[in-house]
C-alpha cells in the first residue's frame, strides 16, 4: 500500500476565542517512528486529542490510511486501527493487569458486546493477552489490581493497553514522563519492541528518548509545525534552536 | 478456564439447587415459606440491580420501574390466560415479566444511559417518578389505587402442579431464582460483563480500546431490566396482586439498600443483602413498631463501618482463614459479641421506652421486654436502661481494641509472608 498512514491537512482547533492549533499539516509514513516535540503549551496533547477523536476539530481534515476520520467518535477511530496512550495514566484501576489487557484485545478479535461467549474459554483472547503480559514484562503482576501498581508499572500497562488491540498506528503521549533514568531506558526498549513494524507517533519531552527512537521529528510551537525532518535536520535547524532557546537543550 | 473449574462450578450449582430444594423441609411453617418466597424474589431483584451499580457503575434510583412493569405485564398475562384469550404455562409466566422489563430497559435505558455518574442517578430518579405518576394516571392498565388483582392458578393443574399451595410457588420462585443467579453470574464472565467493569472503572479509556461506553451501559441496562422483570413477574404470581407501589421510589430504594448492605463489590453480595433485608423487614416488624428506625440505623452502621457491605467483611477474613489465623480473632470476637449484645439490649430498651412513653393512654405504657416489664413512667427504669447501655458501650469499646490488636498482628504476619 502507498500513501501516508496518517495525514493531517490544515487541522485547526480553538477553544472559544483561544486558538490552540493553527493549521497543522503533517504526513506520517507507514512504519515511521515520528516524534512531536515543542515547548509546554504548544498544543502537542491537543493535537493527539484531535487525531484520536477525543475533541472535534474546528477545521481541517484527518486521514488514517487514506480514509477520512475527521469527526469520528474515538471508539470508531480505534476500530480503524489507531490506538493511543495518555499522558496521565488512564487505565482501569480496579481491574487486574490481566483484565486490563484482556479488555483491550476483545474488540479487535471480534467479540464486541457479546454476552454469549464465556470469556475464559476464548483461546485466542487468552493467547493474545498472555503474550502482551509477557511482552510488557508484567507476568509477576498479572493478577494485581492496576490501581496498586507502581507508577512505572502503570505506565508500562498503559502502553500494553494501547498496543493490545493490534492497532497499526500508535500514538504515545509522553510515555516516559515522570520516570527515572533507568525506568526511561526500560520504557524506550519496551516502546521499540512493541511498535516494531507499526507506525508510531509520540509526544515526548525527553530529548534523549526522542533522538534515540524517532525516525523523524516535527516541532510544534504555538499550534504550528515550524519544522519537520530527520533528527539530524532538526538538530541543525535555526528556527528550532530559537524556539527552544533557554528552555531545553537539543 | 480449564475443564476442572467448569466441573467444580457445576457441582457448586447442583449443591445450590439442593440447598434451595431442602429449605422448605427445614423451615416448615407457612410464615417461613412465604418469607423464603419473598427472599427469592428479592435476590433476583437485588442481583439485577447490582448489574448496574456494582458491575457497570450506574447508581440507579429507579430500578423498581422494571420490576413493577414486569409484575404488571405478568399479572395482565395471567388474567388474559384466565379469560381464555390465549394459553401460556404459568411456570414460564415470569418470562413475560422479564421481556416487559427488558423492553422498558431498552427504551428507557436509551435515554438514561447516555450519561453516567450523578446525571444518570438523577435521570433514573426522574424516570422512576414519571412512571410512578403514570401508574396513578392510567388506571386501566395499572388499576389505580387498588392495583391489578390476578390469579396464579389459571393454568389449571398439570401433574399435580397448579400453583395453588404456597409450597409450589416457592419451588417456582426457587427454580427461577437459581436460573437467574446462574444467568447473571454467566454474564459477568462474558466480554460484555468484563467491559461493563471496564466502563465502570474508566469510561473514557474504554472508548480508546474500541468500545462505546454508552452502548455497554445500555446493554447492561437492558439485561438488568430483563432480570428485574422476571422477579417482578414472580412477585405478581406470589402475591396475586400488583399495585403502583411496586414500581415506586420506595421499592427502588429497597434495591439500593439490599445491594449496599450485602456489598456491591462482589457478585454474591446482594444475595446476602436481599436475604437480610427481607428478614429484617418481615421479622422486625413483628416485634416492634419502631422497626424502620432500627432498619435505618442498621443501614447507617453498615455504610459507615463497612462501606463494602457484608460481603466485604467476609472477604476480609478469607486471607486470615487461608493462613489458619482465624482462630486468633475468636477471643476478641466473642468479647465484642457479648459486649455488643449488652449494648444493643440497652439501646433497644431505650428506644422502646422513648417510643412507648409517646403512647396515648398512660395505663398501657409498661411493656414486656425480653421477659422483663419496663415502665417508662418510672424513673428507675430509665436509669437502669441508661446504665446497661453505658456499660455495654464501654465494654464494646474495650473489646473492639482487642479485635483490632488481633487484626493488626494477623495483617503484619501475612504481610511478612507476602500473602497480603
Amino acid at each position: 500500500m502507498t500513501g501516508p498512514a496518517l495525514q493531517l491537512s490544515d487541522v485547526r482547533k480553538s477553544f472559544g476565542r483561544t486558538s490552540i492549533i493553527n493549521g497543522v499539516n503533517l504526513a506520517i509514513s507507514r512504519g515511521e517512528r515520528h516524534a512531536i516535540i515543542g515547548p509546554n503549551g504548544a498544543g502537542k496533547s491537543t493535537l493527539f486529542n484531535l487525531i484520536s477523536g477525543r475533541f472535534p476539530v474546528s477545521a481541517g481534515r484527518i486521514d488514517l490510511h487514506g480514509e477520512d476520520i475527521t469527526g469520528l467518535e474515538p471508539h470508531l477511530i480505534n476500530r480503524k486501527g489507531l490506538s493511543r496512550s495518555f499522558q496521565i495514566t488512564n487505565i482501569f484501576p480496579r481491574l487486574s493487569v490481566y483484565e486490563n489487557l484482556r479488555c483491550a484485545v476483545l474488540w479487535s478479535l471480534g467479540y464486541k458486546y457479546s454476552f454469549w461467549h464465556r470469556i475464559g474459554a476464548l483461546r485466542e483472547v487468552r493467547g493474545r493477552t498472555d503474550a502482551i503480559v509477557e511482552r510488557i514484562g508484567m507476568a509477576a503482576r498479572r493478577d494485581r489490581p492496576a490501581g496498586v501498581l507502581t507508577y512505572a508499572e502503570q505506565r508500562a500497562l498503559e502502553i500494553g493497553v494501547t498496543i493490545a488491540g493490534g492497532a497499526d498506528v500508535i500514538l504515545l503521549d509522553e510515555p516516559t514522563a515522570g520516570m527515572s533514568r533507568s525506568e526511561t531506558d526500560e520504557a524506550v526498549e519496551l516502546i521499540r519492541n512493541v511498535t516494531e513494524g507499526k507506525t508510531l507517533v509520540m509526544v515526548e519531552h525527553d530529548m534523549s528518548v526522542v533522538f534515540n527512537l524517532a525516525d523523524r521529528i516535527s516541532v510544534l510551537v504555538y499550534g504550528e509545525v515550524i519544522a519537520s525532518g530527520t533528527p539530524q535536520e532538526i538538530r541543525g535547524n535555526k528556527t528550532v534552536q530559537e524556539a527552544y532557546l533557554g528552555t531545553e537543550q537539543l | 478456564m480449564t475443564p476442572v473449574v467448569t466441573k467444580r462450578r457445576i457441582i457448586f450449582w447442583a449443591v445450590a439447587a439442593l440447598f434451595f430444594a431442602s429449605l422448605p423441609f427445614v423451615f416448615t411453617q407457612s410464615f417461613a415459606l412465604s418469607m423464603l418466597s419473598q427472599m427469592g424474589i428479592a435476590i433476583i431483584f437485588a442481583l439485577s440491580y447490582n448489574m448496574l451499580l456494582g458491575q457497570t457503575g450506574l447508581l440507579s434510583f429507579g430500578h423498581a420501574v422494571y420490576f413493577g412493569l414486569g409484575a404488571f405485564f405478568c399479572a395482565h398475562a395471567l388474567n388474559l390466560v384466565g379469560a381464555g384469550k390465549f394459553w401460556f404455562p404459568v411456570t414460564f409466566m415470569p418470562l413475560v415479566g422479564g421481556l416487559a422489563g427488558m423492553f422498558f430497559g431498552l427504551v428507557l435505558g436509551f435515554v438514561t444511559t447516555r450519561r453516567a455518574g450523578t446525571p444518570f442517578a438523577m435521570i433514573s430518579l426522574g424516570i422512576a417518578e414519571m412512571v410512578a405518576a403514570s401508574a396513578l394516571m392510567f388506571t386501566g392498565f395499572f388499576g389505580g389505587e387498588g392495583g391489578i388483582a390476578t390469579d396464579r392458578t389459571v393454568g389449571g393443574t398439570m401433574m399435580g402442579i397448579g400453583y395453588g399451595p404456597q409450597i409450589q410457588v416457592y419451588y417456582l420462585i426457587a427454580g427461577w431464582c437459581l436460573a437467574c443467579i446462574i444467568g447473571m453470574f454467566a454474564i459477568t464472565q462474558t466480554p460484555l460483563g468484563r467491559m461493563a467493569n471496564a466502563v465502570r472503572d474508566n469510561p473514557e479509556r474504554a472508548k480508546f480500546i474500541g468500545y462505546n461506553p454508552t452502548r455497554v451501559r445500555w446493554l447492561m441496562m437492558t439485561l438488568a431490566g430483563f432480570f428485574a422483570g422476571v422477579s417482578g413477574g414472580l412477585a405478581a404470581i406470589n402475591y396475586e396482586i400488583v399495585t403502583a407501589e411496586t414500581l415506586g421510589v420506595m421499592a427502588s430504594g429497597n434495591a439500593v439498600l439490599m445491594a449496599f448492605i450485602g456489598g456491591i463489590g462482589h457478585f454474591w453480595g446482594p444475595i446476602i443483602g436481599a436475604v437480610l433485608v427481607t428478614l429484617l423487614q418481615s421479622a422486625l416488624s413483628n416485634y416492634t413498631q419502631a422497626w424502620l428506625l432500627y432498619f435505618g440505623l442498621f443501614f447507617l452502621v453498615i455504610i459507615m463501618f463497612s462501606p463494602g457491605g457484608i460481603a466485604n467483611l467476609i472477604m476480609l477474613h478469607k486471607a486470615a482463614w487461608e493462613a489458619g489465623r482465624l482462630k486468633r480473632l475468636l477471643p476478641g470476637y466473642s468479647l465484642s459479641g457479648g459486649a455488643g449484645l449488652v449494648m444493643l439490649l440497652g439501646f433497644f430498651a431505650l428506644i422502646e421506652m422513648i417510643y412507648r412513653s409517646e403512647a396515648k393512654d398512660a395505663a398501657n405504657k409498661a411493656f414486656s421486654y425480653f421477659g422483663v416489664t419496663l415502665d417508662p413512667v418510672q424513673a428507675t427504669f430509665w436509669i437502669g436502661t441508661l446504665a446497661v447501655l453505658a456499660a455495654g458501650i464501654a465494654m464494646f469499646y474495650a473489646a473492639t481494641r482487642v479485635v483490632k490488636r488481633a487484626w493488626d498482628d494477623i495483617t503484619a504476619e501475612l504481610q511478612i509472608k507476602g500473602m497480603v
